[in-house]
């Protein structure tokens, strides 16, 4: 299966994990989740979007990122299950 | 942390791709830096990256990914003559396909003997707006330790300040590595600004203020500046050829550098 991870568990980040799955499903585990679960979960389908994907499961487990860490994890992780699975 | 790059009063911040990030994090960091960068407006700071080496497998996806009207200059490690001009190169190609606005300047960094020693044509290249002195891995190459008086970089500090003075650039010092220890960042800082720098980089945010304040014209300087470009214009009024300040005979090369001093001062809102 195709799976690939980016990001810590430090504050201010998250760590994403990708793996290959039919339609869309998302997992938020987060800090913050009553306040910004929902933006979150924005970001991470609006980023899926730019780049068409719509088959994938993305577990995000959430230490007070950014929307552009948030992105730039799922882009990373997204890359790198490309990249080892080529 | 990237969020708060302006709020610590530096000239400009440089986002590090190099060396402070593990090689299994160079994709990571990219898209953190990139996504960053779209998210974010900064005025009124520079905004500096440092990429990896020119011949490393990375650098090309990075200037790929960053180079935009976002950044402003780009810093290239292991600089020579010919890794600066490539990039200065790769950058007219990069500037022109992304149908930028603005042109992206290069700070070589200078780290080796061999790049010590090239300095005058790594200067001269296309684009450069800077040299900087690398300490630590010129101190490698040359097989020595730094020191506090930093004797090991006598000739190299000599020779980027020569070099970047006759193009017009900035000479950027080394960064002391001692980050909490104020006084040999003052003494050290104090001794960078005499042999003719005119900046220094910072390795931590505590080091801002000290830096700053060595760098930016003192209050005595101003005076004096002003007191010379005032007899200047008096004598000029007058006809006079020949005036002193304060009993010190003046002349042009005295004046410009008064005149310069001012510049810089009203540049940093000093006056």
């Amino acid at each position: 299966m195709k799976i690939a991870s980016a990001g810590t568990m430090e504050s201010n980040d998250c760590m994403m994990t990708v793996r290959e799955h039919a339609g869309i499903q998302i997992e938020i585990e987060s800090i913050v989740l009553k306040q910004f679960g929902k933006q979150i979960e924005y970001v991470i389908r609006e980023t899926l979007k730019e780049l068409n994907i719509e088959n994938i499961f993305v577990q995000c487990n959430d230490k007070g990122a950014l929307d552009y860490t948030v992105k730039a994890r799922l882009v990373t992780a997204i890359q790198r299950m490309g990249e080892k699975h080529a | 942390m990237l969020q708060n790059a302006d709020i610590f009063q530096s000239d400009g911040v440089i986002f590090d791709l190099e060396d402070a990030v593990m090689l299994s994090e160079k994709d990571a960091a990219v898209h953190l830096l990139d996504n960053f960068l779209k998210s974010y407006a900064f005025e009124n700071l520079e905004i500096v990256i440092r990429i990896n080496q020119l011949d490393s497998e990375f650098s090309r996806v990075e200037l790929e990914q960053i180079v935009s009207d976002k950044i402003d200059t780009l810093m290239l490690p292991k600089a020579t003559a010919k890794n600066t001009n490539a990039l200065s190169k790769m950058l007219d190609k990069l500037e022109k396909s992304k149908k930028m606005n603005k042109k992206i300047g290069i700070i070589p960094i200078i780290e080796l003997a061999s790049s010590v020693l090239e300095a005058k044509e790594i200067a001269s290249v296309n684009r450069v707006n800077g040299l900087l002195l690398g300490g630590e891995d010129l101190s490698t190459d040359l097989e020595v330790e730094r020191t506090e008086d930093g004797l090991e970089l006598l000739l190299a500090r000599g020779l980027v300040v020569l070099a970047a003075k006759a193009y017009k650039l900035d000479a950027i010092d080394t960064p002391y590595t001692k980050t909490n220890d104020e006084e040999g960042l003052n003494k050290d800082s104090s001794y960078a600004k005499k042999i003719g720098m005119n900046a220094k980089v910072c390795i931590h945010p505590n080091q801002i203020d000290t830096v700053n304040t060595v760098f930016s014209p003192s209050i005595q300087e101003i005076e004096y500046a002003r007191k010379v470009v005032k007899a200047e214009a008096d004598a000029l009024s007058t006809g006079k050829g020949a005036f002193t300040v304060d009993g010190k005979m003046i002349d042009k090369p005295i004046i410009d550098r008064a005149k310069k001093l001012l510049d810089k001062a009203q540049r940093w809102g000093l006056l």
